[in-house]
């Protein structure tokens, strides 16, 4: 028993040492530093009094919410149509709507020049229908998009996940009932899909704030606030400001999905 | 659901297809032709892939060699870890468990930041491919330990090992002839998983990379900032065509884990 006890453990070492000394030393430092200096840990509060960071801050929460309500309702829908119907080319549709889970944030953001660029269909078209090229990948519109395109897929895959094992038998019954299609959705399917929305709605927003690729390709001129602590860090050289900012983000990107946890979703994050 | 709703359904489902697969379609579209801004009217080409072969063809090789590389390491860490926290649950697996997943929860630049103020300094560490191997690492990890974890708790590898034991099999004859075979499917999942995310990761190896390690996320970073549209989306191209066979092969792997245990990997 005793030599089990001791095997599990041997298993369990290397990775420890590996997420200590390359991850958890590292967070610890990244705080200190930001605690760091004259300022010291007041440093903390005083970053979120400064306009250029609570803007951004502020802004990147609201682009955030925005594009997880947009997400939630597209995805949502989507989701539980594909999980509750099949039909020629539903497979299609599926590894079509999935595929992009893979393309990292730079694609992403190329994607949206390829759609609101200077190059981009959106601009063909309206040249063709109003006679005017327009061009929107490089505002707050782009992000938004690019935001929208690498969480859909996200959300839809967790919502079908759940539609699909949605209890038949309770839908015929309220059926039976005499309930009509609409009712049938808002008392027996979102309420069973509710942990799902809350699950992919939390992934949602913890990648949208933590996303950098898509902005660093766009370039926008709106500060959002990874591509802001990216250009303290390089810009400045202010590392304690970059550190305490990194660890603010950092800090609410992890309460939004451990606050989502807690209510009774499971939820694992991919990068953004 | 009634005709209308089942139509307004549809409908958003396509539109929301058309809004992810146009642009990668246009993309791999100006990718080979001659010039985008006239369409395919000014003719197809190969001479962009050709291009971009030349210029940044080392790109491509040093994102897969830190993409196998990172499976390595996140196999020799992260199947026994599995197989820990599977047959011994503790309050200190509890504790890994949450630690390792922490990288999910956190932006990989925070992450890139807190790693660059500890061993930025170590100039053969920093220089080398092998800091971005680390920095993948850390973050596929949970990928690689919940995985395998999935598998070994369906297929009940405690009764398993105990067949095993009962028979006079040590720990590291049991794990070597018991669990990793059984577990085989999730190491599948997860291997497969890593190589995808750690061939796309951006956020950290920005972070982490020097002019002398660029993976193909950078490299692409860099072409959409300073090579014309074909060019970026030739390369981009070249990024579809290793990734889609993973993506592929993932697909099947998890229709063949449902199929043959009925279980969601």
């Amino acid at each position: 028993m005793k030599s089990r006890q001791l095997f599990a453990l041997a298993c369990l070492l290397p990775l420890g040492i590996i997420l200590a000394a390359f991850f958890l030393i590292p967070l610890v430092r990244l705080f200190l530093i930001g605690g760091g200096g004259e300022a010291g840990f007041s440093r903390y509060f005083r970053v979120l009094t400064m306009p250029r960071y609570y803007e951004a801050l502020a802004s990147t929460t609201i682009l955030s919410l925005a594009v997880t309500a947009a997400t939630l309702l597209i995805g949502g829908i989507a989701g539980i149509f594909l999980a509750r119907n099949r039909f020629p080319g539903h497979g299609l549709l599926v590894a079509i709507l999935t595929f992009p889970l893979a393309f990292p944030g730079v694609v992403v953001g190329f994607m949206v020049i390829m759609l609101g660029g200077r190059l981009g269909i959106f601009g063909q078209m309206t040249l063709a229908l109003l006679g005017e090229r327009m061009v929107f990948a490089y505002s707050i519109i782009g992000l938004f998009v690019g935001y929208l395109y690498f969480s859909i897929p996200r959300v839809l895959l967790t919502v079908m996940g759940v539609a699909e094992k949605l209890d038949n038998q309770l839908i015929e019954a309220a059926r039976s009932l005499g309930a009509g299609p609409f009712a049938v959705q808002r008392d027996i399917v979102l309420p069973a899909l509710m942990p799902a929305f809350v699950a992919a709605g939390s992934i949602c927003f913890a990648t949208s704030m933590g996303a950098f690729g898509t902005a660093f390709t766009l370039a926008a001129k709106i500060d959002v606030l990874p591509m802001v602590i990216y250009n303290v860090f390089t810009e400045s050289a202010d590392m304690a400001t970059a550190a305490a900012l990194a660890v603010i983000l950092g800090l609410c990107t992890w309460a939004v999905l451990a606050l989502a946890r807690l209510y009774g979703g499971t939820n694992v994050a991919a990068a953004g | 659901m009634n005709r209308v709703a089942y139509l307004l359904a549809l409908t958003l489902t396509v539109l929301t297809a058309a809004f992810l697969a146009v642009p990668s379609f246009m993309s791999m579209l100006a990718g080979v032709t001659q010039v985008y801004a006239r369409g395919i009217a000014s003719g197809l080409t190969t001479d962009w892939i050709v291009e971009v072969w030349a210029l940044y063809s080392g790109t491509v090789w040093r994102s897969l060699l830190i993409a196998l590389a990172t499976l390595i390491f996140t196999l020799l860490l992260g199947v026994p870890a599995a197989y820990s926290f599977v047959v011994r649950p503790t309050r200190l697996t509890r504790l890994i468990d949450e630690v390792m997943t922490l990288p999910l929860a956190i932006p990989g630049l925070a992450i890139a930041l807190a790693m660059l103020q500890v061993y930025g300094g170590w100039s053969w560490l920093r220089q080398s491919s092998f800091f971005i191997i680390i920095g993948h690492v850390i973050f596929t990890l949970p990928f690689m330990v919940r995985a395998v974890a999935a598998t070994l708790s369906a297929v009940d590898i405690k009764t398993l090992e105990e067949g095993a034991a009962s028979l006079g099999a040590g720990p590291l004859q049991r794990f070597v002839d018991v669990v990793i075979p059984a577990a085989a499917p999730g190491i599948l999942a997860g291997a497969l998983m890593v190589v995808t995310l750690s061939i796309g990761e951006f956020n950290l190896t920005w972070m982490l990379h020097t002019p002398l390690t660029k993976t193909l996320p950078v490299g692409l970073a860099d072409a959409y900032a300073s090579m014309r549209l074909e060019v970026a989306s030739a390369y981009t191209l070249v990024f579809f065509i290793m990734i889609i066979p993973l993506l592929v092969a993932m697909q099947m792997a998890a229709i063949a884990a449902r199929r043959s245990s009925g279980v969601r990997p």
